[in-house]
């Protein structure tokens, strides 16, 4: 690798000056705006349209949260409008109750159903979610429609109140653009925080974000509870700002709409989200001889989201910053991180991994039938086998990926067997895959700082920002690529994203890490790195096990070696034993 | 008793329908493995091409439907061509919502074409049914659970019996192995689409005469019809089938018994019941992603 000193920048990763004084300018910014939509007159159109597109972006910010970081589907982000809109409208008018507590009580509303439909199918694929959103849409707005004892029916809710501090219109839209602010404030910086990052690893990588510690399934009901959230409380805005609501503004129809204002602006940034919902809402007012015509608004709104999808899929700011990315070279790192330390846990006695009677069975496939593997602590482990004989199936039952359906699987002295995957991370087990899984919309330096991020790292001090990153930086830097932190994953060879791979784990500090193949697809140059990094790790005290068909590689780093075939253990022992034994020689070439 | 046997027959006969549209969901999602939320729209289409032929033009009535199937076949490939093939190597998630859009596309298209008042479409047989002791056979819910029958043999036939049908289920199930043995993929997805689209066609030729030909039927039959393959099992023919029927049943029961204008929340409720306590189905194995 050469990287000539002159185009490193020394100052990229500087310590993070007080979050207050960065994000002053925003908070400035934020202020003239809300006193200019206070102080400036408009007319009652325009005010309309500004409530409007005030409003709605908030909902449109919660689709941006739950689609764009989190790659998870919200079809009824109108029906979560209309609760918040409803709770105010119905609250204000039949009960007399506090502007507040209404806007309140719809988000709550909003939240409880969203996190309700969240638990009952987040487990499940993205076309359940797709499907039970469109449902609850349909649900929301027959109940609107038919109970008229709650609802008004088809009529609407009419004379809704406002606060008595905003009752002018005017000073209304400035309340509404000030929530806009501070909702597209946390909206903004969540990709940086540690819930923003897991949502983002879970829309890259499922498997991945397990493995490395990442509840996926509580990660995703978080998001979408707080895409309903935002819904509620644009919808509650929303109440207040026409003093009247009906059914079919909250429709399947205006699910599409914000879906589509989503889409268009860029759905992975509230920026997007911002510009969407200010384009489809001018875009049909300059446009209302189309309006003559039923269904042809929406027709084009269909016909825009295939065309959006698969012409500029990042929408219209994501087109922007991609291009602003590419003018832009990427910074090279100086390294100036300590080196990356590990200190494996050492809680339970002198075996790290006692693996006993596991199998897996897939119908009457016996995967891995009744395997012991016993891994010492400090040493590297081989588990080789013929293909198919069941060697990343063990991998993945170790990990959590699939449930042993027998057996007993302990993990320095915790038994992890009925763990899930991101239990068994923070139980100490670090993994990497043989097809690299790594989050590929992230920078390197991301990827390894959700290494890091492992509950129950015990190297990563306060575990923050700075934390974080320094250690992530070592880790980087301890494979060799830490002047390149800052790239994104695309921009790396095959041999070098495994090791961001390895690196990953690394950072975790785990207590065992186990390899999938990491030589398969090197070059011989890059197996001979690999086996450096190998001693380099095992010389810090770190157990591994590793799977591979390259027995140089075997037979000179490992210790120990397991044989599998046909999902059965033929051989366990010392190396060298092991690979001379007659049944392990017949299973690799064949007996005569 | 009477009553109950009454709506057994009215249940199959609109369960049938979702059967045959949520068999068209899984030949496509295990073709693709992609649910398309446009299916539902399919049968809206073809009951609008019915109406234009055999209401608007006069034509006669066997002929009006062999266009509207055709007409469907043609949609099929335009829908393939535009929706799916761009976005194929993409992740299910962009694909989903192209479907969507193309599902808003179609229900709204029609309706700035042809205006938003339901359409009456006459059944098939001149005598409207026949009564068989206790129970008044509709002959349109008999011509549909007699079609959905024949469907379902047909299907077992072409997809066990028939080299294209063997061809199809080689896709669905390894895309790549597929090609290496000189099955061309794309046009076995293209068969795919065109057959859905005909099925959906045929769903909604059959259940126009009972229900109002309108914008709204394809949404609502394809919610059914989803519905059905999550109780019947993801993925699975026999499944779609069985859930349909099951489907159709419970909810002319819950209109009966319960409450009439909550009679499309029933499948709701059952599809919500389903995913907490067996979200894999009656027949369906969970599926789970391989690492």
């Amino acid at each position: 690798m050469s990287t000539s000193s002159e185009n490193i920048d020394a100052v990229v990763i500087t310590r993070p000056k007080p979050l207050l004084l960065r994000h002053a300018p925003y908070f400035i910014g934020a202020a003239i705006v809300v006193f200019l939509a206070s102080s400036m007159q408009f007319d009652g159109y325009i005010l309309n349209i500004l409530m409007q597109a005030t409003t709605f972006a908030i909902a449109v910010f919660g689709l941006s949260v739950v689609l764009g970081l989190c790659g998870q589907i919200n079809l009824a982000q109108a029906a979560f409008f209309g609760f918040g809109a409803y709770a105010v409208g119905i609250g204000t008018t039949d009960y007399q109750l506090s502007y507040w507590l209404c806007l309140v009580a719809g988000c709550v509303m909003a939240l409880i159903a969203g996190a309700v439909l969240g638990l009952s199918t987040l487990r499940l694929g993205g076309h359940y979610l797709a499907m039970v959103t469109i449902s609850f849409q349909q649900i929301v707005t027959l109940v609107m429609i038919n109970a008229i004892w709650l609802t008004k029916g088809p009529d609407g809710v009419s004379k809704i109140g406002r606060p008595s501090l905003f009752l002018s219109s005017q000073s209304y839209l400035a309340f509404c653009v000030a929530m806009l602010a501070l909702v597209g404030y946390i909206v903004w910086h969540l990709p940086e925080t540690r819930l923003g990052r897991a949502m983002r690893a879970v829309r890259d990588n499922e498997l991945a974000a397990g493995v490395n510690g990442i509840d996926v399934f509580r990660t995703k009901v978080y998001a979408f509870a707080i895409s309903a959230v935002l819904g509620g409380l644009g919808g509650g805005l929303f109440a207040g700002g026409f003093a009247y609501i009906s059914p079919d503004q909250f429709s399947f129809a205006e699910s599409i709409v914000f879906l589509t204002m989503s889409l268009l602006g860029g759905v992975a940034s509230p920026i997007g989200s911002a510009i969407g919902t200010g384009l489809l809402i001018l875009i049909p007012e300059w446009l209302r001889f189309l309006k003559s015509v039923p269904g042809l608004y929406l027709a084009i709104y269909g016909l825009s989201v295939i065309l959006i999808i698969r012409f500029m899929p990042d929408g219209i700011w994501g087109f922007v910053t991609a291009a602003y990315d590419r003018m832009r070279s990427s910074k090279k790192v100086a390294v100036t991180s300590a080196p990356l330390q590990l200190k494996p846990a050492a809680t339970g006695g002198d075996m790290v991994l006692e693996v006993t009677g596991l199998s897996k069975h897939f119908g009457g496939l016996k995967a891995v039938d009744e395997v012991d593997i016993a891994v010492r602590r400090g040493g590297v482990h081989a588990l080789i086998g013929p293909n198919g004989s069941g060697k990343t199936t063990t991998l993945n039952v170790l990990s959590g990926l699939y449930n042993a359906t027998s057996g007993k699987v302990v993990l320095d002295g915790t038994d992890v067997t009925t763990m899930p995957p991101h239990l068994r991370a923070a139980a100490g087990l670090g993994r990497t895959f043989q097809n690299i899984r790594l989050f590929r919309s992230m920078t390197a330096l991301e990827n390894v700082i959700i290494g890091a991020e492992r509950p129950g790292n015990t190297l990563t001090g306060k575990g923050d920002e700075a934390a974080l990153t320094e250690r992530a930086l070592a880790a980087l830097t301890f494979v060799g690529l830490g002047p390149r932190a800052m790239e994104l994953i695309s921009s790396f060879s095959y041999g070098h994203q495994r090791l961001i791979e390895i690196a990953r784990a690394l950072a975790a500090n785990p207590t065992l890490l186990l390899l999938d193949e990491p030589a398969a697809g090197l070059n011989s140059t890059e197996k001979l790195e690999l086996h450096e990094l190998l001693k380099r790790i095992a010389a810090q005290g770190l157990t591994i096990l590793i799977i591979d068909h390259d027995m140089t590689l075997v037979s000179e780093a490992a210790q120990h070696i397991t044989v599998l075939n046909f999902g059965r253990r033929i051989a366990d022992g010392e190396s060298m034993a092991v690979l001379r034994h007659p049944d392990v020689v017949s299973a690799y070439l064949g007996t005569d | 008793m009477d009553l109950v046997l009454q709506l057994l027959f009215t249940g199959i006969g609109i369960g049938a329908v979702y059967a045959l549209v949520a068999l068209g969901f899984v030949l496509i999602f295990r073709a693709t493995n992609v649910v398309n939320f446009a299916q539902g729209e399919f049968s809206m289409v073809a009951a609008y091409l019915m109406v234009v032929c055999a209401v608007d033009l006069e034509l006669p009535y066997w002929l009006s439907f062999i266009i509207a199937l055709a007409g469907m076949a043609v949609i099929g490939v335009i829908f393939n061509l535009g929706v799916y093939y761009p976005l194929r190597h993409r992740t299910y998630l962009p694909v989903i919502i192209a479907t969507i859009g193309a599902s808003i596309l179609m229900a709204n298209g029609v309706l700035a074409l042809y205006g938003p008042q339901p359409q009456v479409l006459p059944g098939w047989f001149e005598t409207p049914g026949i009564q068989l002791g206790p129970v008044y056979l509709d002959s349109q819910y008999l011509l549909i659970i007699v079609v959905t029958i024949a469907l379902v043999i047909f299907n077992y036939w072409f997809f066990e019996h028939t080299m294209i049908g063997k061809k199809l289920q080689a896709t669905s199930q390894d895309k790549e192995m597929a090609s290496l043995l000189g099955i061309s993929v794309s046009t076995m997805i293209m068969i795919t689409f065109i057959y859905s689209a005909v099925l959906g066609g045929l769903a909604g030729l059959l259940v126009a005469p009972i229900l109002f030909v309108s914008i709204q039927m394809g949404s609502t039959i394809a919610l059914k019809a989803f519905a059905a393959t999550i109780i019947g099992g993801f993925g699975d023919v026999a499944g779609a089938i069985i859930g349909g029927l099951a489907l159709g049943i419970i909810e002319t029961f819950g209109a009966a018994y319960i409450s009439v204008p909550y009679k499309d929340g029933f499948a709701f409720l059952v599809l919500v019941l389903f995913l907490v306590f067996r979200p894999q189905g009656i027949f369906g194995e969970r599926v789970a992603e391989k690492a």
